[in-house]
């Protein structure tokens, strides 16, 4: 009995830790920095971390069925430019163009991976630099301005009912579309399975290659879209941007208690964990304003860094009991 | 087992050995093949000028390509070597320009690059203690000096642009022995090392069984967790160096820039080069050549006018037919 | 009535390996079907081309009354065949319901799955195999037995046809075999055939009702299972004459049990916190001690303990009259201490390392001159193994993973050997080995301890243990509960302590002065 308690607290311990932390967070930022729960606060925050909550989501999938991608930084960024470039024929345009290069960057991967056999660490790795590369020169290596005439920087600049950005809320909608998927749907429960032990899920019958290809087709399009919203959020397509993206991506998935072997996973917990890396930089920067102690840019660096470091030993200490079983 | 026994008996034996040699062969051939195509093509390539700009290039890459292979050996990954280039950079001029530095330069400046060595050997020694005692994975682990470890060295320096005046110091970028770039004699020392570390060591066997077996390695008696330690601290030890070269080629060290993306060039030398990622393999002679492919490719590139941003696509397919073709010859 | 599968003269290739060369098969519908034969002798091969994860390359099989060439497992389980594979079984961290149910989940409008009649489904269907258990909970907090049933249950919720078990019984424990057995009868009622592949042939006699004999990758013969003895079994799968193995062993242990030496090793009440509660035994020098229990009695948990892999808890060790406390493996092998590990390919070789490399390994440091490796005295040494032992290479840099599973067995007994250990610990030493090298092994062994070498045989062959160990210590429910001395060791003893009840008392007159003489067909007239 006292193992399934344990089990339980190291299926779900984690991430209720985490939605508690990040509650707590919320509440210390409200007590202690009068502007912190301000309407601009919130939608500022929101439509910040919409781009990574997305990239967070789309690399939980993948680390589900057990693989890694490291292409999402570099393919957010062109997706920014490719949508930035299309932003004259407005956001019913630009939009979809964008989340197709995502897709298309995902499909890519998903070949490489699942038909060519190639580790998916190597492939999303040439994904990242092929990517990065086809910005730049689509850009010409430098930023591409967005048609202010049209409708696209409303997706990025405006909110609904005057706090919660339209890309935060597309971002719900997809959350909880991808959430439905992993809980509810059998793709997403082979998606599981062949993370878990893709030999045994294909003596099962199930097609784990279609579920993971489907993973990464899944994370591109996410990508896809956080360059949609890098796009119109700043004005204009960023073929620099992008850069350790994936990292925080990755981390913002073990914050949330997923290990990187697959077979586990979970889309809220994830979200959790990317909104608590995000909270931690903006109460660190209302912290600045405070003026009792001032701490660079480069400070915030180093404590996402170590607040890292202590999720990971947190998580060591949890799971330890369990490998002597 | 006996209709496969059977087959195992000498009659088989030829084919292993014909597999070796191709592995090693191909990414030469494919270097020999970019030599003859820039021989031909591009102009001037058959200089001594451009053979020591690209000996100048490809060294850090072939250094931090070691150091990877080492950990790639070992069945992990290190994402930090970039970061821990930064550091290390950082460190040697803010030590040689302090006022202390002014006054005895001689001595400051082997302090600094002790000092920087040292910082190096720390990162290492905190990566391989989160993997071999703490049980962490490689790519979580090195996560985290990935994320600090250039966020240390901009606060070091305030994010400042450090420029100097230095030549002791500046010899370990733009001193040249014999006619050739220094750093192309310390890649060859280090690899010369290396490879009779890997070959004829003790140490060099139990890196290859801990990477091959970790379990069945530790129930012969070969201690892992050490094995594993060494081999990230002297990945990180190795980066540091790498850092330094940097910052004394450009005279100046910009934390910010100093070996970004090195963990991306570094990983795919030590692919192209014939490192398996499951570990278990120290190909160090083919992971300079793979360094030297991936330095020639954007050389060749840029020689002939295509930009570097192609450069980065060109390189991304290299390290995919590399690994491609390392799977269809069947190494697992 | 057409019979349910009809395989006949099926080839199957691997590069130049013939793994498959005229392999027969007849299934009648709702018959449990036995498949026997020796390692390599292509039954796994011959399972894994009918379900489609290899294709044949040439030969008919017919199933259901269709010819039938599957290209992916799926394609076989939609016609009707399942399989319950040894090990890579099912998905650890889903849940039981959704191992069952998985790929035909009940869905709701709209496509999303309907979790509250899928674990219904998974329970009635468990139900229906006198299984009774929590079906939401992951299905890797069940022990293998019911991981197994779970399996079953799969094939059941597919309507499967035929359900193909592999070695279904080699890790479960006698109470579970009979939990098994009573599926597979239930599943016999339903009218499902099964085909049983297993080494332990006694089970047959209680559960099938034919038998295929498969030799060297070719058919041998079939029996109706009330019309045959098991030495016709044994003789058939050898490839010899029945009377010869009637009147000889299999084994090649035995010849007189000389007289031990002193006292080397000691343990007493030692507990682990894995499985082990409280064990006790002694080994001395020149003896061979063997260890005995059903899977998960504790006696691969004494082997851990031992080699330092598992802190104590409780109790003392001693060797050599000295206390004995390694603190891991590295300091066991440094007091002399060696463990031939049971799972060879995760425990033992390095794949990818020359056998010269993988037979050094341990030790290295004693092959250093200053930091080098004295690559003159490693050659000598692993040529000297390599002719001592027979083990066959073409030279001693080619890689291990190339060979047989016995002469990688050799290359690993030569690491412990060349360590000149005090005490030789050997978990299963010709588990999945063929006879011929099976023999090697046991000679092997028995030198090393006429040189004075100890030894702890942790083995599941009775075979084995009777005609090789001076004393069996048997072990149940992580306790030592018996100490058994042989000569006076039978099988009968055996079985009785093993399965945790009071063994007769073991020296009752019956046992053999020479254990070599002892038919090990004695165990057919257990069926």
């Amino acid at each position: 009995m006292t193992t399934l308690v344990r089990r339980h607290i190291a299926d779900h311990g984690q991430s209720t830790g985490v939605m508690i932390g990040v509650l707590l967070l919320i509440l210390l930022g409200t007590l202690r920095y009068d502007n912190f729960a301000s309407l601009y606060n919130l939608s500022s925050f929101l439509n910040y971390n919409a781009m990574f909550v997305l990239i967070t989501m789309g690399m939980c999938l993948v680390i589900m069925t057990g693989g890694i991608d490291l292409s999402v930084g570099t393919v957010a960024a062109l997706s920014s430019v490719t949508a930035a470039g299309f932003s004259a024929h407005g956001l019913e345009v630009a939009l979809p163009v964008g989340v197709l290069t995502g897709l298309a960057a995902g499909a890519l991967n998903a070949f490489m991976i699942v038909i060519m056999r190639i580790p998916p660490f190597i492939a999303t790795l040439a994904t990242l630099l092929a990517a990065k590369g086809t910005a730049l020169v689509i850009s010409d290596a430098r930023t591409v301005p967005v048609d202010w005439a049209s409708n696209f920087t409303q997706l990025g600049m405006n909110n609904v009912a005057g706090w919660l950005p339209w890309s935060m809320l597309l971002t719900v909608v997809v959350g909880i579309a991808l959430w439905l998927l992993v809980e509810h749907r059998p793709l997403g429960r082979v998606m599981l399975a062949a993370g878990d032990n893709e030999d045994t899920a294909n003596l099962m019958g199930l097609s784990s290659g279609w579920a993971r290809t489907w993973a990464y087709v899944i994370c591109g399009g996410c990508a896809g879209l956080a360059g949609v919203f890098l796009a119109s959020g700043f004005g204009a397509g960023q073929p620099l941007e992008g850069l350790g993206w994936e990292l925080t991506a990755i981390a913002s998935v073990v914050v949330g208690g997923t290990l990187l072997t697959g077979g586990r996973g979970s889309i809220p917990a994830s979200v959790a964990g990317a909104l608590m890396l995000g909270l931690i930089f903006n109460l660190l920067n209302f912290e600045n304003g405070l003026g009792t102690f001032n701490l660079s840019a480069y400070w915030q660096m180093v404590i996402r860094g170590a607040f890292l470091f202590i999720v990971i030993l947190l998580q060591v200490k949890i799971t330890r009991p369990l490998a002597g079983d | 087992m006996k209709i496969t026994s059977s087959t195992a008996s000498p009659a088989a034996t030829p084919a292993p050995r014909l597999r070796v040699r191709l592995r090693h062969s191909g990414p030469l051939l494919a270097l020999l093949l970019l030599i003859g195509f820039n021989a031909l093509i591009t102009p001037n390539f058959l200089s001594m000028q451009t053979l020591s700009v690209n000996i100048t290039q490809v060294a850090t890459i072939a250094i931090v390509a070691m150091g990877m292979t080492l950990v790639i050996a070992t069945g992990g990954i290190d994402l930090s070597v970039g970061a821990v280039m930064a550091l290390a950079g950082a460190i040697v001029p803010l030590i040689f320009l302090s006022s202390a530095g002014q006054d005895f330069p001689l001595i400051m400046t082997l302090i600094a690059i002790i000092a920087a060595l040292g910082v190096a050997t720390l990162c290492g020694l905190f990566n391989g203690m989160l993997v071999s005692r703490f049980g962490v994975q490689p790519i979580v682990a090195t996560l985290i000096l990935f994320i600090s470890g250039r966020g240390l060295a901009q606060v070091l320096t305030n994010g400042n642009l450090q420029t100097f005046d230095n030549p002791m110091f500046e010899y370990l970028g733009a001193g040249r022995l014999l006619g050739a770039p220094i750093q192309g004699w310390l890649v060859m020392l280090i690899a010369a090392i290396a490879v009779f570390v890997v070959s004829r060591t003790r140490f060099g066997r139990y890196l290859l069984a801990s990477g091959g077996n970790p379990r069945a390695a530790e129930l012969a008696g070969v201690p892992v967790a050490r094995v594993r330690m060494i081999a990230y601290t002297l990945c990180a030890l190795l980066a540091g160096l790498a850092g330094m070269i940097s910052v004394a080629i450009n005279s100046a060290s910009d934390a910010a820039r100093n070996g970004q993306l090195m963990e991306l060039d570094a990983i795919a030398a030590a692919v192209v080069g014939g490192a398996l990622l499951q570990g278990g393999r120290a190909p160090f002679i083919g992971v300079i050549i793979g360094a030297a492919i991936i330095q020639l490719v954007r050389y060749t590139l840029l020689a002939n006018g295509v930009p570097d941003e192609v450069a980065l696509i060109v390189k991304a397919a290299i390290i995919v037919a590399a690994v491609y073709l390392q799977s269809l010859r069947g190494g697992h | 009535m057409q019979p349910l599968l009809d395989i006949q003269g099926v080839r199957k290739q691997f590069g130049k390996t013939l793994a498959l060369e005229d392999a027969r098969l007849t299934i009648q519908r709702g018959e449990v079907h036995a498949l026997i034969g020796q390692n390599g002798a292509g039954k796994s091969t011959l399972i894994k081309v009918l379900t489609g994860v290899h294709q044949r390359d040439g030969g008919d099989i017919t199933f259901n009354d269709q010819p039938c060439l599957f290209s992916r497992p799926a394609q076989a389980q939609e016609a009707g065949i399942a399989t319950i594979y040894q090990e890579l079984n099912l998905v650890g961290l889903r849940s039981v319901t959704e191992n069952i149910v998985m790929g035909r989940e009940p869905r709701r409008l709209g496509g999303f799955i309907d979790w509250k009649r899928a674990h219904q489904q998974a329970s009635d269907i468990l139900a229906g195999l006198g299984v009774d258990i929590d079906v939401r909970r992951p299905l890797e907090e069940y022990s293998t037995a019911i991981q197994q049933l779970v399996a079953i249950a799969r094939a059941v919720s597919r309507d499967a046809m035929l359900v193909i078990m592999d070695e279904p019984t080699s890790s479960l424990d006698e109470s579970e075999v009979l939990q098994l057995f009573e599926a597979i009868r239930r599943l016999q009622q339903r009218g499902t055939a099964v085909l049983y592949v297993s080494h332990f042939l006694d089970e047959l006699f209680e559960i099938c009702d034919h038998v295929t004999i498969m030799r060297n990758g070719a058919w041998v013969a079939d029996h109706a299972i009330s019309d045959t003895r098991k030495a016709v079994l044994v003789a058939d799968m050898l490839g010899k004459d029945v009377n010869d193995i009637e009147t000889h062993g299999a084994t090649d242990f035995g010849g007189a049990l000389e007289p031990v030496g002193e006292l080397l090793f000691e343990a007493r009440d030692i507990a682990t916190r894995r499985h082990l509660r409280c064990a006790s035994l002694q080994v001395h020098r020149g003896e061979i001690v063997g260890l005995a229990g059903l899977l998960g009695s504790g006696r691969t948990e004494v082997a851990r303990a031992v080699f330092g892999m598992d802190a104590l808890s409780d109790g003392q060790m001693s060797l050599e009259g000295g206390s004995y406390r390694p603190v891991n493996a590295s300091a066991a092998i440094h007091q002399g201490i060696a463990l031939l590990a049971e799972d060879r390919k995760r425990e033992g070789i390095v794949a990818d390392l020359s056998v010269r490399e993988n037979l050094t390994l341990s030790i290295l440091p004693s092959l250093c001159k200053g930091v080098q490796i004295d690559h003159e005295a490693e050659r000598k040494l692993v040529e000297h193994y390599i002719e001592a032992l027979q083990i066959k290479v073409s030279d001693m840099d080619q890689p291990i993973r190339e060979l047989s599973g016995g002469n990688q067995q050799k290359v690993l007994l030569a690491r412990w050997l060349a360590t000149e250990p005090q005490l030789l610990i050997l978990d299963e030493p010709t588990r999945g080995v063929d006879i011929g090298a099976r023999q090697e092994i046991q000679r092997i062994i028995q030198d090393y301890r006429a040189q004075g070498g100890a030894v702890l045989l942790i083995s599941s062959e009775f075979d084995e243990l009777i005609e090789g160990a001076h004393r069996v210590v048997v072990m149940h429910e992580g306790r030592s509960i018996d100490t058994l001395n042989n000569p006076g060791l039978t099988e009968s003893t055996l079985v009785a302590a093993l399965s945790g009840g009071q063994p007769p008392t073991s020296d009752d007159g019956r046992g053999m002065q020479k254990a070599s003489v002892r038919p090990s067909t004695s165990r057919e007239t257990q069926a």
